[in-house]
């Protein structure tokens, strides 16, 4: 199934995906899906949300990026601050060069995960959604790389529209991946091509931190990132899991701390 | 405030980099230098996530492997709810209160990548038993907190010579990414920090300021967990 956490009619609502363009409520209701406000398809957590996020984690994005492939997951850590929903809008702050979006594979975990084995980590897995996880390279420093100015900007991390279960996503490591700026095809890749993939992922950081309910892996985005004007709308897509469309928007002057 | 005892974050908690005038100076020129080339110009945070967490006076069992970490002795900043000034363009976060906090590392990591592998092990955040109101906890820029290890006291840290004083941290922060209601953001650690080891027992305490109680760890060895079945 296909789950989507929306708002409508004066509510948030956990809906299932009916058709190709409506969504059914809990209570059975049928709406539109142009009617709703897509928030990020995730329940809410007793404990604050751990999201994880790889960095160069595709051998020709690290290329593109002049680094060589990392010998272990370069993992940087975000705020649930930077969620955001289907079709909302990330700001550009102003006077910015250069913002590029990252199309990912991300993965929902569905239980207490510590010390998990490779052969065990899909057990641990809830679903799948699709995050555009913006850095803005202006601000990068050479100080906890990739830095929180960069990764972890209010609603600089659009994440959905569905999460899909599981049992529905045959074979994650499989997955063809594309972006589309204004219509254009700019980034291509398929999750096959990861360095450290799903199962390893699992493995990897459950071996020193317990993964809870509703924590997240953001896997990292092949080569092919390209600036992203105002008014730009970015559309990241990952086969059988959805199309998440954001738009660039204009912000209010951001202050600087230099 | 919570009641006593019962003190969990209920936001993201933020640590902050290199805050400490003392440790900046220790880096001078290396700074510049490969990898990293330019001092940090904004504030350099990590984060410290839930699985983290410690309540004062929980055991707290090292890794497989790991016999030492550092102990980063801090003072975290709890937010309130943002407010609107009246005639600002933008809300503000607030201060709801302080709280204690202890900060563990595994050894060894750089300052160029994010250091999760060493910070965010299961564990590794000691958190003191209370906030404390910020009327109660006065002028953050005349805490003085002493760590003793064993009873034996390890290291004083003063926070009247930061990079960034609590109010500017937050701020400067809060300038990039909105702190939500129930964030901690840590005011650093000083350079220096004593190590610990598994049988060792931590306590911090800001000696002047006794309402914030004393904050008390025990490093535990690791346990095996048996996976093979």
């Amino acid at each position: 199934m296909k789950h989507a956490r929306i708002a409508w009619a004066g509510a948030v609502w956990d809906a299932l995906e009916h058709g190709a363009d409506q969504l059914r409520l809990p209570d059975g209701r049928i709406v539109a899906q142009h009617a709703v406000v897509w928030l990020p398809p995730l329940a809410p957590v007793a404990r604050p949300r751990t999201i994880l996020a790889l960095g160069l984690n595709y051998a020709n994005h690290a290329r593109e990026l002049e680094f060589k492939a990392p010998e272990e997951p370069l993992v940087f850590v975000k705020g649930e601050g930077s969620l955001i929903g289907h079709k909302a809008q990330t700001v550009r702050p102003d006077g910015v060069k250069h913002m590029h979006y990252e199309c990912e594979l991300a993965v929902v975990i569905g239980r207490a995960a510590r010390q998990v084995r490779r052969d065990d980590a899909y057990d641990f897995i809830a679903g799948y959604t699709v995050a555009n996880d913006y850095a803005i390279r202006d601000y990068l420093e050479n100080w906890y790389r990739p830095n929180l100015r960069v990764k972890n900007r209010d609603g600089c991390t659009p994440i959905g529209p569905w999460r899909v279960d599981a049992g529905d996503v045959a074979d994650p490591m499989r997955l063809a991946l594309q972006t589309r700026v204004d219509g254009v095809v700019t980034q291509s890749g398929n999750t096959r091509d990861m360095i450290f993939d799903v199962p390893f992922l699992i493995q990897y950081f459950s071996a020193f931190m317990t993964l809870q309910p509703g924590d997240l892996i953001l896997t990292g985005t092949p080569n092919g990132v390209v600036d992203c004007p105002v008014g730009a709308e970015v559309v990241t897509e990952i086969e059988g899991i959805g199309a998440l469309i954001n738009t660039i928007a204009r912000g209010a002057p951001c202050v600087s701390t230099t | 405030m919570n009641a006593p005892g019962t003190f969990w974050p209920t936001g993201t908690v933020y640590g902050c980099l290199l805050n400490f005038r003392r440790e900046w100076q220790q880096w001078g020129e290396r700074m510049a230098q490969p990898p990293h080339t330019a001092p940090p110009r904004a504030p350099v945070l990590y984060v410290k996530t839930a699985n983290t967490w410690s309540t004062s006076g929980a055991g707290i069992m090292l890794p497989v492997g790991a016999d030492t970490v550092l102990v980063g002795a801090s003072v975290a900043l709890v937010t309130g709810p943002r407010q609107w000034l009246a005639g600002a363009d933008r809300t503000r976060p607030t201060v709801a209160g302080y709280v204690l906090v202890n900060d563990l590392e595994l050894p060894g990591a750089s300052y160029f990548r994010p250091a999760v592998r060493t910070q965010c092990v299961d564990g590794l955040l000691g958190l003191g038993a209370h906030a404390v109101a910020p009327d109660e906890a006065g002028d953050p820029a005349l805490f003085a907190l002493q760590v003793r290890i064993n009873g034996d006291l390890r290291q004083t840290i003063r926070f009247d010579d930061l990079i960034r004083d609590a109010a500017t941290l937050l701020r400067d922060v809060d300038a990039f990414m909105s702190l939500r209601e129930g964030d901690l953001l840590l005011l650093g650690c000083d350079a220096d920090r004593p190590t610990a080891h598994a049988g060792d027992h931590i306590e911090i305490t800001l000696a002047d300021i006794p309402v914030f109680g004393v904050l008390s760890n025990t490093l535990m060895p690791a346990r095996i967990l048996d996976t093979a079945s």
